[in-house]
């Protein structure tokens, strides 16, 4: 698996995970944006409606009571009290006393001549006849009478409120002017903002109040027509370059309609500020899954190319072993085809042999030479016979057995068979057998072999007066593994050499000496066993072999 | 040593006609063959004392051959020769009565002590039976 694999599988990793991370955030966050948005709308246009019924309500409110404090004035003082300007003024006192509002009282009768009047325009009005005016008229069938704001004689703007009264077959009017600050103050207070504005119109269209920005007092305000609205309405409209939102509602008494607009920028202010805040979120959101992932695909793709590393060494272990399996069989071929053509020499060197016992052979010229090369031909097939020999044993499933072995006893006995030879050469072999040894259940017959090869090769390799070192203990980590160390103070290994030693076939003895195969066929059977052989050497301070044998190995 | 008969059955020609020759010159009376059943035909006819017999040959393995020779011959006995040494063809033989087993090359000497051996045992058992 190449590098350029691994770094087309993490990107492939980190795509799909961003995008199964990302999308549902992303959507998410619209999903909010979105609602946020309607949710804030309605609320804006909720909010604005309330505001416009409320202010409603409030001025309704006050022109009800005006209208029935007149009423009242009305339906409890005769006309003639009324009619009587001193008594009219302490009325009138008494009413501007409770509110500023008012700013005249005058009493008409049925022809439309003032008989009365308070306030500060007395000379002015008092010679006034509205017989011809529509008021008149308007509030002797209405029973009470609101104006549209005009300026009239005084120049303020101001409106009127009239109730007509029947007092003993007589009609008669109680007429007051009522200051309209009072109404635009009522307005004002829907006024919200900087950019938001409200002001009444009438059924003309005309203002009846002066608002802040959407035109003069009785003109045309610089608004959508609202005038003729039957109910309260809400909308949004595009005027003069600008969305400006717009409740009206129609006041009942008088015949007005209250208009209030908002800047809905200016309200959403507030829904930005959240947005932003979301978006701030999400891009932190964004940056931590982005970072998450890249940092976690490439934690991944490590560990994965770890994994694969240790996949392909147990591949290739696995492959060695095979390998070897192959070759132990290849060489159990060739050794038995070479058994039957090595037992035909033998036996043709053997019967030139016996010819030659007969006297006249002896007679011969060559005959000592003949002789010569007959031995040397036997000697060969002999050796030829050890290699083919061994290969086999090499190369068959051997045939094994288990039973409870005491390593130690076997060691001793290994010893034994060496004890001439090691005696011989002047090399002393020291044992440190671990008493507490626990037993084994193994192939004894194979466990000998190993060690008869190993400690055979250290005696090879110290070669004239040296020392080999036998021990045994248990593992100190896991205490049902037995070791066995074999260590001589020979000349050691080389660092070049020593991955080989294992290989079938490799020798650095003479031809005649050693085939190569002895550690090879030990370490096989050690493995077989479930065990492990490891070498430890030093060129110039000797060489150790470490066995490690498992409590309850099999051997097969 | 008795002249005995020893028949030699295995399929390398070179091996059986040197093993005859040499038999011979030891003062034995041998034949060889070069496959089971002509192996057979010489051991019905020749009533052996010995057998020498290949494990591995074409046609026929060792194996059968013993089995036909135990049952029609019981007495003779046979040795076993084998060039791969393998251990199971090895016991099999011994359980079916084959003398001795022996893996291929074998020294002439050794192989003629065997036969000797196996002669002495064929004498013992006869006696037995008598």
């Amino acid at each position: 698996m190449s590098q350029k694999y691994f770094e087309k599988l993490g990107l492939k990793i980190i795509a799909v995970t961003l995008g199964f991370s990302l999308i549902p955030l992303f959507a998410l966050g619209a999903t909010i944006y979105y609602q946020f948005n309607s949710t804030f709308q309605n609320k804006m246009i909720e909010s604005l409606r309330n505001l416009a019924q409320n202010r409603k309500s409030s001025l309704e409110l006050f022109i009800d009571e005006r209208i029935s404090q007149l009423n009242t004035i009305a339906q409890t003082h005769s006309f003639e009290k009324l009619a009587d300007e001193q008594f009219l003024t302490k009325v009138f006192n008494a009413m501007q006393s409770r509110s500023k509002s008012f700013i005249d009282l005058g009493i008409i009768d049925s022809d439309g001549n003032h008989l009365a009047y308070v306030g500060p325009y007395h000379d002015k009005l008092m010679s006034v006849n509205y017989a011809h005016e529509d008021w008149f008229h308007a509030v002797q069938s209405t029973g009470a009478y609101v104006s549209d704001v005009f300026l009239g004689f005084r120049k303020a703007p101001h409106f009127i409120i009239a109730v007509t009264t029947v007092q003993n077959n007589r009609v008669w009017i109680l007429r007051a002017t009522i200051n309209s600050a009072i109404i635009d103050e009522i307005v004002a207070g829907a006024q919200i903002g900087k950019r938001g504005d409200a002001f009444i119109v009438n059924r003309g269209n005309i203002l009846q109040t002066a608002p802040r920005f959407s035109g003069k007092l009785l003109t045309h305000p610089s608004s959508p027509d609202f005038s003729s609205s039957r109910g309260l309405i809400v909308e949004t409209v595009s005027f003069q370059g600008n969305e400006t939102l717009y409740a009206a509602v129609p006041i009942v008494n008088p015949n007005w309609v209250l208009v209030v607009s908002e800047d809905p920028q200016e309200e959403m202010a507030l829904l930005f500020r959240a947005h932003y805040i979301e978006a701030v979120i999400l891009a932190f959101g964004v940056f931590l899954v982005i970072i998450g992932t890249v940092l976690t695909t490439r934690v991944m793709t490590r560990r994965l190319k770890e994994v694969e590393k240790e996949k392909s060494k147990s591949e290739d272990l696995i492959i060695q072993s095979s390998k070897m399996a192959a070759l132990g069989k290849m060489a159990a071929g060739i050794a038995h085809e070479i058994n039957n053509p090595l037992q035909i020499i033998g036996d043709q060197a053997g019967w030139m042999k016996d010819l030659l016992d007969s006297e006249d052979m002896k007679q011969t010229e060559n005959f000592e030479e003949f002789e010569q090369c007959i031995k040397k031909i036997e000697r060969q097939v002999n050796r030829s016979r050890e290699i083919t020999h061994r290969l086999l044993r090499f190369g068959r499933r051997m045939e094994t057995t288990q039973e409870l072995v005491d390593i130690n006893q076997i060691l001793m006995e290994t010893l034994t068979f060496l004890e001439n030879e090691a005696h011989f050469r002047d090399i002393q072999i020291q044992t440190n057998y671990d008493d507490n040894l626990p037993k084994v259940s193994t192939d004894p017959n194979q466990l000998q072999q190993v060690f008869l090869n190993i400690i055979d090769n250290a005696i090879d390799a110290v070669g004239q007066s040296g020392q080999i070192r036998v021990e045994t203990f248990t593992d100190k980590q896991n205490h049902k593994q037995i070791m066995v160390k074999i260590s001589d103070n020979g000349p050691g290994i080389s660092r070049e050499l020593i991955s080989k030693i294992f290989d079938p076939f490799f020798t650095t003895k003479r031809p005649d000496e050693g085939t190569g195969l002895g550690l090879s066929i030990s370490y096989g059977i050690m493995e077989k066993l479930g065990g492990h052989i490891a070498v430890e050497s030093e060129e110039g301070k000797g060489t150790t072999f470490i066995i490690s044998v498992p409590q309850g190995s099999s051997s097969m | 040593m008795d002249r005995f008969k020893v028949i030699v059955i295995d399929d390398e020609v070179d091996f059986v006609d040197t093993m005859v020759k040499r038999l011979k010159d030891k003062g034995l009376e041998s034949y060889g063959a070069m496959n089971g059943p002509e192996g057979l035909e010489l051991v019905e006819s020749k009533d052996p004392d010995v057998v020498v017999l290949d494990v591995k040959m074409p046609k026929m393995s060792g194996i059968e051959v013993l089995r036909e020779i135990k049952k029609k011959k019981p007495l003779t006995e046979v040795i076993m020769l084998t060039g791969h040494g393998s251990v199971e063809a090895g016991i099999q033989g011994l359980q079916l009565g084959a003398y001795n087993y022996v893996m291929k090359p074998v020294p002439f000497n050794e192989l003629l002590n065997l036969i000797v051996q196996a002669y002495d045992r064929k004498l013992i058992e006869q006696e037995r039976d008598v």
